[in-house]
C-alpha cells in the first residue's frame, strides 16, 4: 500500500501526536472555529496581526492525524507572512491536495508538500482543508475576537 | 429478556443458523463480486444500507420491462397488472409486519419520511403549547430532528429518557418522563450507532398506562428481527426498503387503522382524493389518503421482492446467523489491546461500534477501505449518542445476511495494520 504510507509520512503523524502552536491565544486579534460535519472535526484558529502580517497563529481543536497534522503545519508556516500570502499559500496548498498542482508548484511548498499524498484520497481532502477554510475565515472577519459567539461556525461543506 | 429480542434466541432459530448457507447466499449478490482496490469487497456497512440480490434487482427490471403503467386508475390491462403488483406488495408487508389489515401499511419514502408523517399529521393534530413528546438519547436524528420541528412550532418540549454507560435505556426514567402532558413517545427499536434493542413491548406497556401512543423506528430493527407489530401493540412502526435489501426510495409507515382515519391527510396531489370540486375535496381511504401522486411502484416492487427474499431464507435463520457474527466480531474486537467498545448492551443487534486509543476513526476507515474493508466512520446520524459518551465519532462495523466470520478475521486484520501505521 505505498499510497497510504504517501498520505501517512512520518512527519505527518509526528505533527498529529505532537501538534505544533496548539493553545488558546489569550488576547487574540481574530477567531473562527470551523467544523466538518462529515466527520465531526473541529478547529479554532487564532490570530495576532501586525498590521497585515501574520504575528502569531494557534490552533486547537480535535480530529484525525490528517487534520491534525494539516493545521499543524500550516500555522509554522504562516508565521511572519502576509494576508495576500497565506492566501496564496491556501491556493497553492487546495490546488496540491485536489491534485491540481504541478510538481514545480509543490517544490515550493515547503513542508506543506507532505501533505501532497492526500490528493490520492478525495475523501479526505476536507480532513486537509479544515484548518485553511477557518483561517480564512478568521482573515476576512476582523475583530472576531471581540464578538465571539456571535457567529456559526464554518463549515467544509 | 424482551419479547422483540426472543426471534433471535429461540431453540429453532439455533437449529436454523446451522441450515444457513451463507456461500450460497453470498451468490445471490451480484456486488459481492466487485474487487476494491484489487481485494475482495468485505462489505460491513448494512446499516447505512445493504446491497440488493439478484431477486430484487430482477423484479424491478421486470416491471419496467414488462408492465410499467401507472396504478389504480387506468383500465388498460398494464394498469392492472402493475396496480396487482404494487397491492400485493403491500400485502407481502403487512405479513412482514404482522399487521392486522393491509390498510394500515402506508408507503412512503423511508422511516425518515414516515416520521415527518406522523409529526406532521398526528403530531399537529395532538401536540400542543406546554405538550411534550417523548424519545430517547439513542435516537437516530430522523427521529430528532422533526420533533424539534413539531415542538417549535406548537410551543411544546422535547424531552429525552437517558441511558447508561453501556449504551440501554433506563426504564425508571423514562417512565417518569412519561406525564400528563405528553402526546407521544417516539423510539428506535434498534440503535443505529449503538446496536442496543429496546424492549419495546415494556415501553409501550408503560406508554399506554398513560395514554400514551408510541412510534417505534425500525429502521435498524427489521434487517434483523422478526417484528409482530400486533404483539408489539405499537401505534406507529416504520421501516426503509433499502436496509432490509430492497431498493432506496421506498419505506413503510404501519399505523392502526382507526389512528389513520382520524389523522388529516399529509400532501394533497392526486390518488389521495376521492372527489375533488373547488368548493369541496373528500379524501380517499386511508392507506390511500396518505398517497398522493404517482408512487415509487418500482420501488414497492422491489421492496416486496425483498421481503420474499428473506421470507425464503426465513428471517429467525437470519437473525441467529447476524448475531453468531456479531457475537464473534465483539469478542474478537474487544480482544485487541487499545480498542474500546461503544455500547456494550446486553441485547444488541447488527452493529459493533467502537474507538481507538489516540487513532481517529476517520484515519481508521481510510486503512480499512484501502484492505477493501467498507466500514462507517463518523457520527452516524447520532451526535447526542457521541456527546453521551464524551467522543466525535466511532468506527462501526455493521453485520447482513452475507457477512461471514473470515470477513470478521480480515477485519481484525484490519485494525491491526492500523496500529502498524498509526500506533
Amino acid at each position: 500500500m505505498a499510497d497510504l504510507r504517501d498520505m501517512y509520512q512520518e512527519v505527518i503523524l509526528e505533527h498529529a501526536k505532537a501538534p505544533r502552536n496548539y493553545r488558546a491565544l489569550e488576547t487574540p486579534d481574530r477567531k473562527a472555529e470551523g467544523f466538518n460535519p462529515l466527520c465531526g472535526d473541529r478547529c479554532t484558529i487564532y490570530l495576532m496581526m501586525q498590521g497585515d502580517v501574520i504575528d502569531d497563529i494557534s490552533f486547537q481543536g480535535s480530529g484525525c492525524a490528517i487534520s491534525r497534522a494539516s493545521a499543524s503545519m500550516m500555522t509554522q508556516s504562516l508565521k511572519g507572512k502576509t494576508t495576500r500570502e497565506a492566501e496564496e499559500l491556501f491556493q497553492n496548498f487546495h490546488n496540491m491536495v485536489t491534485g491540481r498542482n504541478h510538481h514545480d508548484q509543490e517544490a515550493q511548498m515547503g513542508k506543506l508538500a507532505a501533505l501532497a499524498g492526500v490528493s490520492a484520497f478525495p475523501t479526505r481532502v476536507k480532513c486537509a482543508t479544515l484548518a485553511w477554510h477557518t483561517l480564512q475565515a478568521a482573515l476576512h472577519d476582523e475583530r472576531e475576537g471581540e464578538r465571539k459567539g456571535e457567529r456559526e461556525p464554518i463549515t467544509t461543506e | 429478556m424482551s419479547t422483540q429480542t426472543l426471534s433471535v434466541h429461540q431453540p429453532g432459530a439455533a437449529i436454523d443458523a446451522v441450515d444457513f448457507n451463507v456461500e450460497k447466499v453470498r451468490a445471490d449478490f451480484p456486488v459481492l463480486r466487485e474487487r476494491i482496490y484489487g481485494r475482495p469487497l468485505i462489505y460491513l456497512d448494512n446499516a447505512a444500507t445493504s446491497q440488493k440480490p439478484d431477486a430484487v434487482i430482477e423484479a424491478i427490471t421486470h416491471y419496467y420491462r414488462h408492465d410499467n403503467a401507472n396504478i389504480h386508475r387506468g383500465v388498460h390491462l398494464l394498469s392492472q397488472r402493475a396496480t396487482e403488483s404494487y397491492e400485493t406488495a403491500r400485502e407481502k408487508v403487512r405479513s412482514f409486519l404482522h399487521a392486522a389489515d393491509a390498510r394500515e401499511i402506508v408507503f412512503v419514502r423511508g422511516a425518515t419520511e414516515g416520521i415527518n408523517l406522523i409529526a406532521q399529521t398526528y403530531g399537529r393534530t395532538h401536540v400542543g403549547a406546554g405538550d411534550e413528546v417523548l424519545i430517547t438519547a439513542m435516537e437516530h436524528h430522523s427521529n430528532i430532528v422533526p420533533w424539534q420541528i413539531l415542538c417549535e412550532e406548537k410551543g411544546a418540549f422535547l424531552r429525552v429518557a437517558p441511558i447508561n454507560d453501556r449504551g440501554e435505556l433506563l426504564l425508571d426514567e423514562m417512565k417518569a418522563l412519561l406525564g400528563p402532558r405528553t402526546k407521544l413517545v417516539a423510539i428506535a427499536q434498534v440503535s443505529n450507532a449503538l446496536g442496543t434493542i429496546n424492549p419495546i413491548k415494556q415501553i409501550v406497556r408503560m406508554a399506554h398506562e398513560k395514554n400514551v401512543p408510541v412510534l417505534v423506528d425500525g429502521a435498524q430493527a427489521t434487517p434483523h428481527l422478526s417484528v409482530d407489530v400486533q404483539d408489539l401493540d405499537c401505534d406507529f412502526y416504520v421501516f426503509s426498503g433499502h436496509k432490509i435489501y430492497g431498493p432506496t426510495g421506498i419505506g413503510v409507515l404501519y399505523g392502526k387503522a382507526a389512528l389513520l382515519e382520524a389523522m388529516p391527510p399529509y400532501q394533497g396531489g392526486g390518488d389521495m382524493i376521492s372527489s375533488v370540486t373547488f368548493e369541496k375535496t373528500i379524501y380517499n381511504k386511508v392507506p390511500h389518503k396518505f398517497e398522493a401522486g404517482t408512487p415509487h411502484i418500482a420501488g414497492v416492487i422491489g421492496l416486496g421482492a425483498a421481503i420474499d427474499y428473506l421470507e425464503k431464507l426465513g428471517i429467525n435463520a437470519i437473525g441467529a446467523h447476524e448475531q453468531q457474527l456479531l457475537e464473534y466480531a465483539t469478542e474478537r474486537v474487544r480482544a485487541i489491546p487499545g480498542v474500546r467498545l461503544i455500547g456494550t448492551a446486553r441485547h444488541k443487534a447488527g452493529a459493533l461500534s467502537f474507538v481507538m486509543d489516540s487513532i481517529h476513526p476517520h484515519d481508521i476507515g481510510t486503512i480499512l477501505d484501502q484492505e477493501g474493508i467498507a466500514v462507517r466512520t463518523g457520527h452516524h446520524c447520532a451526535q447526542p449518542v457521541m456527546d453521551r459518551f464524551g467522543i466525535p465519532a466511532t468506527v462501526r462495523a455493521s453485520f447482513g445476511l452475507y457477512n461471514t466470520k473470515d470477513e470478521i478475521d480480515s477485519l481484525v486484520q484490519g485494525i491491526e495494520k492500523v496500529k502498524e501505521i498509526l500506533g
